[in-house]
């Protein structure tokens, strides 16, 4: 009876430390996805919403902050820049609409054109995109076209030879690859927002880079600074794992011992003998 | 007993791991430099004042009020500390002289702190006239922004079509920009016919400007405005350098941003002091400021001072593009304080070509970001402190415990029975 009490708590701690884990990767599901407040952006955003502006290179880029949609007008052919922060351990989608016309009245008649959003990291390196339309063609007269960029999740650490994302500025390239001349210089609206989920330390690796942001570019960071590099779930999970071993140790030596025979102190003492035999030979 | 000191060890681990969770993440902030005072910014309004500028074709009036009324909505909107001026062309010779035609280009208001109501006055006065010398314009009007000032440069061109003169106007757009004033050319075409539109499109993209076709009033003050207030977008200026054929002659380079002009297929040497303990970051950016061959590339490579390759990173490319960049970065362990910097040289190469008929004078815009950053510590594990993760580790390590559990359960069990416990 009470082997089987003492079992059952064994599994009820077992279960505890389980779901340790299981709420850490919740957490840490739920951080990186709520949207910072958007940082100061030297005036190239405003303080009023979300900027409505996009740059025309990488030193004009300009920054936004994940969750929210940027806006911009331009001329087909232009290149606009945006930069975005992204921190360890997130997925980054990327997402830019662009809408044929100056958004006033109907968008002149146009023909077929290919549009592209190009992801580069801190260092200017161009990412690849794990999946999602980065090119589509827009069919002559659409009214809009959808582009979509997933990236690959970001690490606090890479080898230097390696162009994995690190920590750190996000350049958003948008631009028409090919268009025809009698469209160049056409207005249209963009909107592209980054937004990002956790991965509950799937991609934690050993060491850190510092975030990957110019001094010379416009300064980036999220809006409640750059995650620090001593967490990761992987401690919660560890932990869970130390703990579950501990209860199911408990519980199997128990198992194996079997009852605790009653100790002898608490033997009644044994009667003495009420004869011993005279030693032999005396 | 042994249960209650377990519970309460993994307890405080718990406790440990909830601290280091909710304190670290204000630590680890990237250096942030301080935002120095922006110089005024300096704008120039290019207005084409030709003969063609009276055809009424913007929304039932003639381009040359169109213009006049974009002008005057853009003068209220400019920001104060805009430097603003006003040049034309063709505004004043109606003759057939071309010689004399392609000279007609004044200041019609300098450059300085902007007077709206004189400004505006000047505007109306205008009547649409002569010819349209664009390439001496836009030379005129680059010496009027150049005097003076660090602060960005741009000039916004506003025409209804192509020079008639003989200088391409796009070979002046990309001389001036060649001069290193950072001065960008945004133009818009009041008509969308397609040799105004190359010739527009081309002088833009000299310069890291946009073209705009304009078809609307309202739509041409939007954009006037766009783009000037776009000058006051606060903006690192880079530092010229001249890259040397080889390491060893070449510049040394502290951290910060620099431009330099690179032929077609040239290949540029930077050197970089990288002491112990920090990061070398290096980015380049090649623009095509003209036209150029569907493939191209660029490459760059940090290389010791005996030729070794540290680290290399390419890009290529092919179809419409504004810049191509590429980006290393080389980290240097900690070492001792009297341990000297290491030199490290930057080639930077390109594999751009263009057709016959394109000038290769001055060579294709070059942008170097050097950073030096603290270096991060080799880690000594893949995994984030050598931590596990996932259900295959929690059920090897509950296996383990169990069998752990198991034998000394049974070896007490065995003690006891036995009678070696006492």
């Amino acid at each position: 009876m009470r082997t089987a009490r003492r079992l059952a708590a064994a599994l009820l701690f077992a279960a505890t430390a389980l779901a340790v884990p299981a709420a850490g990767q919740a957490a840490a599901d739920a951080t990186p996805s709520a949207t910072p407040t958007p940082t100061a952006t030297d005036g190239s955003a405003g303080d009023d919403g979300p900027p409505t502006e996009a740059g025309t290179n990488f030193r004009t880029a300009v920054a936004i902050t994940q969750g929210e949609q940027a806006t911009a007008a331009a001329s087909a052919g232009d290149y606009l820049y945006w930069v975005v922060p992204a921190d360890t351990g997130q997925n980054v989608t990327v997402e830019a609409t662009v809408t044929f016309g100056s958004g006033t009245g109907t968008a002149a008649a146009h023909g077929a054109s290919t549009w592209q959003l190009d992801v580069y990291d801190g260092l200017r390196r161009r990412q690849p995109c794990r999946y999602g339309a980065q090119t589509r063609t827009a069919a002559a007269n659409a009214q809009s076209v959808q582009l979509v960029c997933h990236l690959r999740t970001v690490r606090a650490w890479a080898d230097t030879w390696s162009n994995d994302p690190l920590r750190g500025a996000y350049y958003l390239r948008l631009t028409a690859l090919e268009v025809t001349d009698a469209d160049l210089g056409q207005p249209f609206r963009a909107a592209v927002e980054a937004t990002s989920d956790g991965t509950a330390g799937r991609d934690a690796v050993d060491g850190s880079v510092a975030p990957v942001v110019s001094r010379t570019a416009p300064d980036v960071r999220p809006g409640d600074g750059w995650a620090g590099t001593w967490w990761s779930p992987r401690w919660l999970w560890t932990t869970g794992g130390g703990l579950l071993a501990v209860a199911a140790a408990l519980a199997a030596h128990r198992l194996a011992r079997g009852p605790i025979a009653r100790s002898y102190r608490h033997r009644p003492p044994e009667p003495p003998r009420p004869h011993e035999p005279p030693p032999y030979g005396s | 007993m042994i249960m209650r000191r377990l519970l309460a060890t993994g307890m405080a681990g718990g406790l440990l791991a909830t601290l280091v969770c909710g304190l670290l993440p204000a630590g680890a902030a990237a250096d942030d430099g301080e935002p120095a005072a922006q110089p005024a910014p300096k704008v120039e309004l290019v207005l084409d004042v030709s003969g063609s500028m009276r055809a009424t074709d913007i929304d039932g009036q003639s381009r040359m009020s169109a213009a006049k009324q974009a002008f005057d909505d853009v003068l209220d909107s400019t920001p104060q500390n805009v430097q603003l001026g006003i040049r034309v062309l063709g505004a004043d010779y109606p003759g057939n002289d071309r010689k004399t035609g392609c000279k007609d280009t004044r200041q019609l208001y300098p450059v300085g702190p902007l007077d709206r109501t004189e400004a505006k006055t000047a505007v109306a006065t205008l009547a649409p006239t002569g010819w349209t010398p664009i390439g001496p314009a836009l030379l005129a009007a680059a010496d009027d922004l150049k005097a003076g000032g660090d602060g960005t440069r741009r000039m916004v061109l506003i025409t209804d079509g192509e020079d008639t003169c003989n200088a391409d106007p796009c070979d002046v757009a990309r001389d001036i920009a060649a001069q290193g004033i950072h001065l960008t050319i945004d133009t818009l075409g009041l008509i969308p016919d397609t040799k105004t539109r190359n010739q527009l499109s081309c002088i833009a993209e000299a310069t890291g400007g946009t073209y705009t076709t304009v078809q609307h009033k309202a739509q041409l003050t939007d954009k006037v405005q766009q783009l000037v207030k776009r000058s006051t977008d606060p903006v690192v200026t880079p530092v010229a350098t001249r890259g040397a054929g080889s390491c060893a002659d070449a510049p040394v380079l502290k951290a910060g941003l620099y431009s330099d002009r690179e032929t077609f297929s040239e290949n540029r040497w930077y050197r970089v002091a990288v002491p112990p303990g920090r990061e070398l970051r290096a980015s380049v950016t090649i623009a095509d400021d003209r036209a150029v061959n569907a493939g191209y590339g660029v490459l760059l490579r940090g290389v010791t001072l005996h030729g070794r390759e540290i680290v290399r990173d390419d890009e290529g490319g092919t179809g419409r593009t504004d810049a191509v960049s590429a980006g290393i970065r080389y980290p240097k362990p900690k070492a001792d304080d009297d341990t000297p910097p290491e030199t490290v040289c930057l080639q930077v190469g390109n594999s751009f070509s263009a057709p016959a008929t394109v000038k290769t004078t001055p060579g294709l815009p070059v942008e170097l970001v050097i950073d030096l950053v603290p270096s991060p510590d080799q880690p000594s594990d893949v995994a984030f402190f050598g931590l596990g993760r996932g259900w295959w580790l929690l059920g090897l390590l509950t296996l383990t415990g169990g069998i752990a559990g198991l034998l000394t359960g049974w070896v007490a069990r065995w003690r006891t029975n036995t009678g070696r416990a006492s």
